[in-house]
């Protein structure tokens, strides 16, 4: 498939959405983004910016933090999807693979694999196919399949997670922060597995991120967050150009290296962002 | 006084290791009712971390209902069959109207409404059934009456038929529950929903339909331990007990231990057994049994918080 799937057909639409927590929590103020059909979209911005909040609205993860989307639509393929739950989201082809991992500990890698394929109808062949499938993008998770999830390592844990999602025969996955707390190197491994499961398998990723460094190499599309807003979108490499980019996320600037702490000048930077 | 205490009992059981034998196996029949009413609480507990209060009116209820359709004409094995039933229906029922409800209420609410539910099944039981003492359709449902007399040792060993049952039906249950629990999607699903909520939600498993799953298995157990208990003391609302004596097993095994509800409820149907016969009887008095395992329970959470087997947290992310 490679490239040849990736269109400008969006394939997600977030419109002018607004989140609130406890009824009292203004967290998302207007988040309007586009996911395109078999592209790597990030979502880029630093601690607390809304990020996660965005891929929970979006995957219905947000009734159970008394969080609820109360302005905006967000429509998948056509369909308003905001009302939905999520098993009926994971069905329709979109999950979520959630901030820190998240597997079932006393499971097995195997069972927490198969817990994926919870919602699937299509028979016992095609979901081995589909273990085996994984294991061939994972094959550390097949060496570990009888180990305790809990007892893996963070990388292997965020694999299992990755795994997990895929076994659910996604169309699209809701990818929050899959680098936190990996080292460099393992990040990389990652970031490449996803791409070729974008390449081969034509999943369209949504990727939240803070490592905007990585993430800009890896995604064609980018968004950046700031404060429950949009502040700014375009190609992976416009944004890798960008010098408020470069200089606030990226930590390089034509100067050369500057602090993030240079807070005056950041300041004005937002306002004219904004 | 120490020589009571701390030789004749162990005495007594070598000299007499029939006599042991016999007791040893009436705990064990009593250990096994305990083993598959905890397991009831702890399914329950892993998905929804609610204590469910009402276990034991279930017990009851079930056992009335059995008896009781099976007084209006149905036979035996129907009514086994229309119990069940009743018993799904009561747990899409609760899960319905007072679980789905309560969604995100602090925890201690949700045990309430399960006394709720219980005074609400104490009150439905006695108007349906009545609430007179009645008798478990024991026969009728082909469970063997008689007696096998052993004689290991030389000695004595009288093993009663229906505790011959009850055992190999409680292992039974159980053992299918395991299997059910380890090698099938939803059981998988179940175990998922007890480790993490969040995630079990973020691959599409459905918390109603895991209630719907755990309530009714805990009905099949009522329905189950109710038969066992109620052909040996009769269908009553004291039945309720057997329920209670199940709280001293969590405490021991972790509310959250499959294996902990399995070991713990075998230990404490022998222990409390043992203690009765060898200590209680000849330097308490007897009568024991009612409060043995809830002592043995706290001195262990003296000792281990977590229980026994309180499966162990794992701590690295
Ligand atoms: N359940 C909740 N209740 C109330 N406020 C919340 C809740 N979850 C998140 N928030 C708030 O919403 C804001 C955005 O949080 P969110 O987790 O979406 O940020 P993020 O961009 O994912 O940050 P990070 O990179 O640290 O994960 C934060 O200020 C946070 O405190
Ligand atoms: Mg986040």
């Amino acid at each position: 498939m490679l490239d040849a799937a990736r269109t400008d057909e969006a394939l997600l639409e977030v419109n002018n959405v607004e989140v609130i927590y406890n009824h009292v929590i203004l967290v998302l103020k207007g988040v309007s983004l586009n996911v395109r059909k078999g592209g790597i979209t990030a979502l880029l911005g630093g601690n607390g910016a809304g990020k996660t909040t965005t891929l929970k609205a979006i995957s219905n993860l947000l009734h159970s933090e008394r969080g609820e989307v109360t302005k905006g639509s967000i429509v998948y393929k056509g369909e308003r999807v905001q009302d939905l739950d999520p098993s009926a989201l994971v069905k329709r082809g979109v999950i979520q693979v959630m901030e820190g991992r998240h597997c079932f500990q006393h499971l097995t890698v195997e069972e927490n694999l198969m817990t994926g394929a919870y919602t699937r109808r299509d028979g016992r062949g095609a979901v081995d196919a589909d273990l085996e499938m994984v294991y061939t993008y994972f094959p550390r998770l097949k060496e570990r399949r009888r180990s305790q999830a809990g007892y893996t390592s963070g990388g292997e844990q965020q694999m299992t997670a990755v795994g997990r999602a895929l076994m659910s025969r996604p169309e699209m996955i809701l990818l929050d922060e899959p680098s936190m707390g990996l080292a460099p190197q393992l990040v990389e491994q990652i970031f490449e597995i996803v791409k070729s499961i974008n390449e081969n398998e034509g999943v369209s990723f949504l990727l939240a991120e803070q490592n905007t460094n990585v993430a800009l190499r890896y995604a064609h599309q980018g968004y950046i967050l700031e404060n429950g807003r949009i502040v700014m979108e375009g190609t992976a490499s416009e944004l890798r150009e960008n010098a408020d980019v470069k200089e606030f996320y990226l930590g390089v600037s034509d100067e050369g290296r500057k602090s993030f702490r240079d807070v005056r000048s950041y300041r004005r930077r937002k306002r004219w962002l904004a | 006084m120490l020589r009571d205490i701390f030789i004749t009992p162990f005495v007594d059981m070598v000299e007499a290791p029939d006599f042991l034998m016999q007791v040893l196996w009436e705990g064990l029949v009593s250990g096994v009712l305990y083993a598959l009413i905890a397991l009831g609480f702890v399914l329950i507990f892993r998905s929804s971390r609610i204590l469910n209060f009402a276990q034991g009116i279930m017990v009851v209820f079930a056992a009335l209902t059995l008896v009781g359709l099976h007084a209006m004409g149905l036979p035996a094995w129907i009514a086994v069959a229309a119990t069940l039933a009743v018993m799904f229906v009561l747990a899409v029922t609760i899960e319905r109207v007072v679980l789905r409800p309560l969604v995100g209420q602090p925890d201690i609410i949700l045990f309430m409404a399960t006394i709720g539910i219980t005074l609400f099944l104490i009150g439905l039981g006695e108007t349906i059934f009545g609430g007179e003492n009645k008798v478990m359709i024991t026969g009728e449902l082909g469970i063997p009456t008689g007696d096998t007399v052993l004689e290991p040792f030389g000695g004595l060993l009288i093993l009663q038929h229906l505790d011959i049952t009850v055992v190999l039906v409680a292992v039974a249950l159980v053992g299918a529950l395991l299997a059910f629990l380890n090698y099938t999607r939803m059981g998988r699903a179940i175990r998922a929903l007890g480790d993490d909520h969040q995630a079990a939600l973020s691959v599409g498993i459905s918390l109603q339909t895991i209630w719907v799953l755990v309530w009714f298995i805990a009905g099949i157990i009522a329905l189950v331990t109710g038969i066992a208990w109620g052909a040996r003391a009769g269908v009553s609302f004291a039945l309720e007990v057997i329920a209670y004596k199940a709280l001293p097993v969590l405490m021991l095994g972790g509310l959250e231990s499959i294996t902990g509800a399995i070991v713990g409820g075998l230990m404490i149907g022998v222990l409390e057994k043992i203690f009765e016969i060898y200590w209680g009887q000849p330097l308490l008095g007897g009568n024991t049994e009612a409060w043995f395992a809830f002592v043995l329970a706290l001195i262990v959470l003296l000792f281990r918080p977590q229980g026994l087997f309180g499966e162990r947290i794992i701590e690295r992310v």
